[in-house]
């Protein structure tokens, strides 16, 4: 097959095409958003899911059907879906699944820098990292295998260099692998539903696969020794090991090293790194993030050095690595900052923040391109946590603060993070209303902006665009029982905006205004997109069914 | 604006022959695609190729830049700070910012190089630094041209090699850096 310069995703896409996947599933993060896109684009069957624990169990379904599935989402994404995670690895799966957890050390683009190979060893599954696109789509292949042969799920672990960076791939010949596996049910009930009796037993068969994966893991092709470039046969002064995209800063930082590289991090190959960590004079781990490799093999009696506690932070590069071998501890100069990002110069959403501003509003806000608010020249942003934390946040602040203070308490949040995990947080508004009611804004741009315009719930349209059922945020609101919905354009009436934020901010009740107005970038997307979809319903009506609520088709 | 010889290059090692090309710029100004273009022409040449770059955060108007490294054997897909052979620029605000990235004697192309009345469209100085760069580069130009047609649609192929010409033309031949 033909070289292909390929991000780290786009390989991924591209060995689930070939190997058969039956459907892939997730929620837009980055550095993990564009995996299903190309999936998608290669004619894979793609969706975007509400939220990440949503796509697991939708993922979880499709293997317990005997399908390949994959399951795509940011590292923070793998919090929202830990909890079926961790009880799917009781069950395993009849065919095969794949969780993808794309990892940001550095946070070029998330909250947190949490390393998601601890879910691996907290979870009990094994988990595989690439360290570049050859390896993200050749890795791809044996985590399949891994999970039919033991039939469990397996976290495919990378991070936003390994994502987003392009390198060359030559995929495997077409036809090279054989079909897929046929989807069809079979009952397995002790298997699958876990009450304690069940999940008991689980548990124990859960721990022997992990052991036979250990034991097969010592010796698999994923873990390999790689002379460094210039390392002369026999010299063993100095060796490395490392995971992921470290493994190529390592071998470029010290050309004369001889490498372990370890690509199945979970269960760790400990004694082949014990017998590697003996043959050299110096054996230093290098990984990002934190310390997982370390500690395990101290743990394990296994000698090697760790990085400084300095290096957990921020991504690892050349210079690093270098400075870590070095032993050197001295203060690291900051890179000089560029300019930040900021809300586009015509967002619709500036006359919002202004108008926050203007009133001092203590904002409890949440995760999208509307986070920008909290930058200059608004700052009008106060709290920013997690996926729908603005609504709860909001919700205990206004308990607990003086009325006066608790007035001033505004959600912020937008569309595709309000159907994301915001929905429960306004149910809890309706069961527990704080004394001086609360104020809900929902900032619905009419796509995800911030991942790059992928579409929801909300919008109405699948992954690639066509028609589908579409979530009324304001439909939602009103039938949790919240006393006052508006939906309001508040670039085209700022001034009505203002009024209607004052008057609710004022009343004594529960409020969710909607501020509809699509993403700049996204507006003449979206006109296409409409165009599209009503000259399906033109040429073929059946497809209008598309359009309708479920119970009316 | 300086054609500086490296004295570390050239030592027969197959990491010591890599290229490193920075480009940065603003969101929007079209870094992303030009590193796109200059990594398809890599390839095309038949060259070990890597490009990095931070998505994200980025794309709203903020600093972009983005790697790309070829030779026979890339590995880490980082230009490390200090070791690019060239910056390209396309901002004037951004070239202090990615200034560290450039080695001794490196080679900056900074926006002013190209005068914006000869630009055939103002979105193509992207295409146009691509040219001067090429004059540098040991890529054959069909390569970087068919790199260019694959990665625009065809409406805009012709106001782009336009500019990539103009650029080859404003850089007197330096000779490529060995």
């Amino acid at each position: 097959m033909e070289r292909q310069l390929l991000s780290g995703d786009e390989a991924v896409a591209l060995a689930a095409v070939h190997v058969g996947v039956a459907l892939g599933t997730g929620y837009p993060g980055t550095p993990s958003t564009e995996i299903l896109e190309a999936f998608s684009e290669l004619g894979g069957r793609a969706q975007w899911a509400p939220n990440e624990k949503v796509a697991l169990e939708v993922g979880l379904g499709a293997a317990f059907g005997n399908a390949r599935a994959l399951v795509t989402m940011k590292h923070v994404g793998l919090n929202v879906a830990a909890d079926p995670l961790f009880t799917a690895a009781y069950t395993g799966v009849s065919g095969a699944l794949i969780v993808v957890t794309a990892d940001d050390p550095g946070m070029a683009s998330s909250q947190n820098e949490q390393d998601n190979r601890r879910y691996a060893v907290a979870a009990g599954l094994p988990a595989i990292e690439p360290a570049d696109s050859q390896e993200a789509y050749d890795f791809f292949f044996t985590a399949i295998e891994i999970s039919e042969r033991w039939h469990i799920p397996v976290l495919f672990r990378m991070t936003t260099r390994v994502c987003h960076s392009k390198s060359v791939v030559v995929p495997r010949a077409a036809g090279e692998q054989g079909p897929a596996p046929a989807p069809h049910f079979e009952r397995d009930i002790k298997g699958r539903v876990m009450i304690p009796a069940h999940a008991r037993p689980a548990h124990r068969r859960l721990r022997a696969k992990l052991a036979e994966i250990a034991a097969w893991g010592e010796g698999c092709a994923l873990n390999r020794l790689e002379p460094g470039e210039r390392a002369e046969p026999g010299d063993r002064k100095l060796g490395i090991v490392a995971s992921g995209v470290s493994c190529l800063h390592a071998a470029e930082a010290a050309p004369g090293a001889s490498i372990f590289k370890i690509g199945l991090v979970n269960p760790l190959p400990i004694e082949r790194t014990r017998v590697f960590a003996a043959s050299v004079e110096r054996c230093v781990v290098i990984e990002e993030g934190d310390p997982v490799i370390a500690d395990s093999l101290r743990a394990a009696g296994v000698v090697v050095e760790s990085k400084a506690e300095m290096y957990r932070f921020g991504e690892l590069d050349v210079p690093r690595v270098r400075r870590i071998l070095a032993g050197d501890i001295t203060p690291e100069l900051a890179a000089p900052r560029g300019k930040p990002p900021e809300l586009c110069p015509a967002c619709p959403y500036h006359i919002v923040y202004a108008t926050l501003k203007k009133h001092d509003c203590i904002v409890a806000g949440d995760i999208g391109c509307y986070t920008l608010g909290v930058l200059e020249p608004y700052q009008a942003m106060d709290t920013c946590v997690a996926m729908g934390a603005s609504i709860g946040v909001g919700l205990g602040l206004r308990h607990v603060l003086p009325a006066d203070e608790a007035r001033r308490v505004v959600s912020v949040i937008g569309d595709s993070t309000f159907v994301h995990s915001g929905i429960g947080g306004l149910v809890e508004m309706a069961y527990n209303p704080p004394a001086t009611g609360h104020v809900v804004l929902v900032l619905d741009n009419g796509t995800t902006a911030m991942t790059g315009q992928q579409e929801h719930p909300a919008t109405g349209r699948t992954l690639d665009h066509l028609p589908t059922g579409k979530l009324s945020i304001e439909g939602v609101a009103a039938a949790i029982g919240i006393g006052s919905v508006t939906v309001i354009d508040p670039y085209a009436d700022p001034e009505g905006f203002e009024r209607l934020l004052l008057e609710r901010m004022a009343a004594p009740e529960l409020s969710v205004i909607v501020a509809r107005r699509p993403c700049i970038l996204a507006a003449a997307d979206i006109r296409r997109w409409e165009r599209q979809a009503a000259e399906l319903r033109a040429k073929a009506p059946a497809q209008a069914a598309f359009d309708l609520p479920l119970a009316e088709r | 604006m300086s054609a500086g010889k490296s004295a570390d290059k050239g030592s027969g090692k197959a990491t010591a022959a890599v290229t490193n090309v920075v480009l940065a710029g603003l969101g929007g100004q079209g870094v992303l695609k030009a590193s796109d273009i200059l990594a398809d022409a890599a390839l095309r040449a038949g060259l070990d190729v890597k490009k990095a770059e931070i998505h994200g955060m980025s794309q709203r108007g903020g600093s972009v830049t983005s790697d790309v490294r070829f030779g026979q054997r890339v590995l880490s897909p980082m230009v490390p700070r200090g070791e690019a052979d060239f910056l390209v620029v396309l901002a004037p605000s951004e070239v202090e910012v990615a200034r560290t990235m450039l080695r001794p004697g490196g080679v900056l192309l900074s926006p002013d190089l190209v005068p914006e009345a000869s630009l055939p469209n103002k979105r193509s100085l992207n295409v146009a630094l691509l040219g001067a760069l090429s004059r540098y580069l040991d890529l054959p130009t069909a390569a970087i041209l068919d790199a260019i047609r694959a990665a625009l649609p065809e409406r805009l192929h012709e106001v782009n090699e336009k500019a990539f010409e103009l650029g080859r033309n404003l850089v007197a031949r330096q000779g490529r850096i060995s």
